[in-house]
């Protein structure tokens, strides 16, 4: 790889045009070869890192089935065969989400995987699991049966003690669909894409040291 | 953040590490493939869940002696919906923990007036033809808050012997006012599924908001009832299950672990928490450990456990090999 691009060399002349200075960001910050890698340190042959992998993976799977849930409207699942498959493919791809994301968060946690760093990497990893229970969470709301019934009038009393119910109305499917269908999958979406770049762009970090390698 | 210029510091982060092919577009494609495949056969083996909705004409049909008293009492005020507070009205004081009370912060936004709202406008609607009925409404409405209470306290009391049979309740002969007209009719504009679209019209043709007719469910014990069957209530860890044997959102078992445990189960709790105010206190609690999972990296012990514990040892079991084999894996560890 280059790495004496002008995006790198220390006090070169910033180009005066926008378009160039983007441009130059992007490439000296998330090089390609850091973007799609074919070398890796050896010793990211451990099984724990897969579990990030399979959690983008299930995240697909979860986008997949829940486009085309959107695509053919919230009554499609409960009259058809075909529908509710669909509407099925998106719930077990929901719960491998989670699981595989809560065992890639726990695997993070013990490597310490904030060193060197990576600590906005791990936060916003937080925030995606933060958003993605949101996301879950209005999605079951939105699935239009009793259970749906049951969780919003029981949830309304925790999001009204808090304050958040004057303006997130779990007992308004309207609400409910719309931020489960649009406005939450394009945020888990942004920070998990936010999240990848920079792991891509930092690398992973090496193994806990035996001299105290945990900090910092 | 601002990420260093990694062109140089990648490099320079891993100067000494033996590096290896590693193809990560495959891996990603295998995952897919991978994860699909169980998805897939979930979906075939298990389905999903999918218990049908509880309607108020089947509410009013599976249990009309419970749909009555939750329609006397919103006639009365004496429902959980009637004196809830903010922000459907303002006959309760919420939640709050000392001076920390977002529920009273913002105000009455969804207003509801249950009486009106659950009682006395479907019926109004159902006396265009009906004379029995609108003398019923006009008597109920021209007579002194005094003997509306009275006449509901009878009924009321009444109720908790009332027969079924055919359909309608039957209460002991009393002085009940207006009442018995009333709630005969209503009963019967619930049982023919009225009562299901005059509380989603709200004078509009499109509707996706059902905030009435799901606080009113909520007010009676038949909803509640059948929640029990599928072990979905609060006290059977709520939200983590589902209908039938399939998991719920199992990802909030802390969330829902609080409501099982003191202050949060308790009446009298400590330090101004209890049952009373848990959702605004678990609510609390559960923002201050997310901050606290976040920053991690940030607070002493906790970020140092990884160190003390020796998992990332089993996790980089090659790294950590003795150094007689680890010598072919490192050139140089700085």
């Amino acid at each position: 790889m280059d790495v004496t691009s002008p995006a790198v060399v220390p006090g070169a002349v910033k180009p005066a045009s926008w378009t160039k200075r983007v441009r130059q960001l992007v490439e000296g910050n998330l090089p390609m070869d850091h973007l799609l890698p074919d070398r890796q340190p050896y010793y990211v042959g451990s099984w724990v890192y897969v579990f990030g992998v399979v959690t983008i993976a299930a995240f697909a799977w979860v986008i997949a089935s829940g486009i085309v849930l959107a695509f053919m409207g919230p009554q499609w699942w409960h009259d058809s065969g075909l529908g509710h498959f669909v509407n099925s493919v998106h719930f077990w791809s929901v719960q491998l989400f989670f699981l595989f994301m809560v065992l890639h968060l726990w695997g993070q946690y013990f490597m310490a995987g904030w060193r060197h760093g990576r600590a906005a990497t791990w936060m916003i990893g937080v925030v995606v699991f933060g958003t993605s229970i949101l996301a879950a969470f209005t999605g079951y709301l939105s699935q239009q049966n009793f259970a749906s019934q049951f969780v919003a009038v029981n949830a309304k009393d925790a999001m009204n003690g808090a304050g958040i119910g004057a303006f997130f109305n779990v007992l308004n499917f309207g609400q409910m669909y719309g931020l489960h269908v649009m406005l939450l999958p394009i945020g888990v979406t942004v920070l998990v894409v936010m999240h990848i770049v920079m792991i891509r762009a930092r690398g992973v970090v090496k193994p806990i040291d035996a001299e105290g390698g945990a900090r910092s | 953040m601002k990420l260093k210029p990694m062109g140089a510091t990648q490099e320079e982060y891993y100067r000494g590490v033996r590096m290896v092919p590693y193809d990560l577009v495959k891996e990603l494609v295998l995952a897919m493939a991978g994860v699909g495949v169980l998805a897939l056969l979930a979906a075939a083996v298990f389905s999903s869940p999918d218990v049908a909705p509880v309607t108020i004409a089947a509410w009013a049909h599976g249990d009309p002696v419970d749909f009555v008293t939750t329609a006397t009492g919103e006639l009365a005020g004496s429902t959980t919906s009637a004196g809830y507070g903010n922000p459907y009205n303002t006959n309760g004081p919420g939640q709050s923990w000392g001076p920390i009370a977002p529920q009273q912060w913002f105000g009455n936004r969804i207003p509801i007036d249950s009486a009106s709202t659950y009682v006395i406008n479907p019926l109004q609607r159902a006396s265009f033809s009906n004379a029995d009925l609108g003398t019923a409404l006009n008597t109920w409405q021209g007579a002194g808050a005094t003997p509306q209470a009275s006449w509901v306290d009878a009924y009321t009391k009444a109720l908790a012997n009332a027969t079924v049979s055919g359909g309608q309740v039957s209460v002991a002969t009393g002085d009940y006012g207006p009442l018995p007209v009333m709630m005969s009719n209503l009963l019967g504009v619930a049982q023919a599924g009225g009562l299901d679209g005059l509380l989603m019209i709200n004078g509009r043709f499109y509707q996706t908001d059902y905030t009435q007719a799901l606080l009113f469910m909520g007010d009676g014990s038949y909803l509640s009832g059948l929640a029990q069957q599928w072990n979905l209530t609060g006290s059977q860890w709520g939200m983590m299950n589902e209908t039938g044997w399939y998991p719920g959102q199992t990802w909030l078992w802390l969330y829902t672990m609080w409501y099982q445990v003191f202050p949060f189960n308790s009446d009298s709790g400590v330090l101004g928490l209890n049952a009373g105010n848990a959702d605004l206190g678990i609510i609390i609690l559960m923002t201050l450990l997310t901050v606290a999972l976040a920053l991690v990296p940030l607070i002493p012990i906790l970020r140092d456990i990884p160190r003390w514990v020796p998992i990332h040892r089993l996790i980089w079991k090659q790294y950590y090999a003795p150094k007689t084999t680890r010598g072919s894996h490192l050139i140089d560890r700085r």
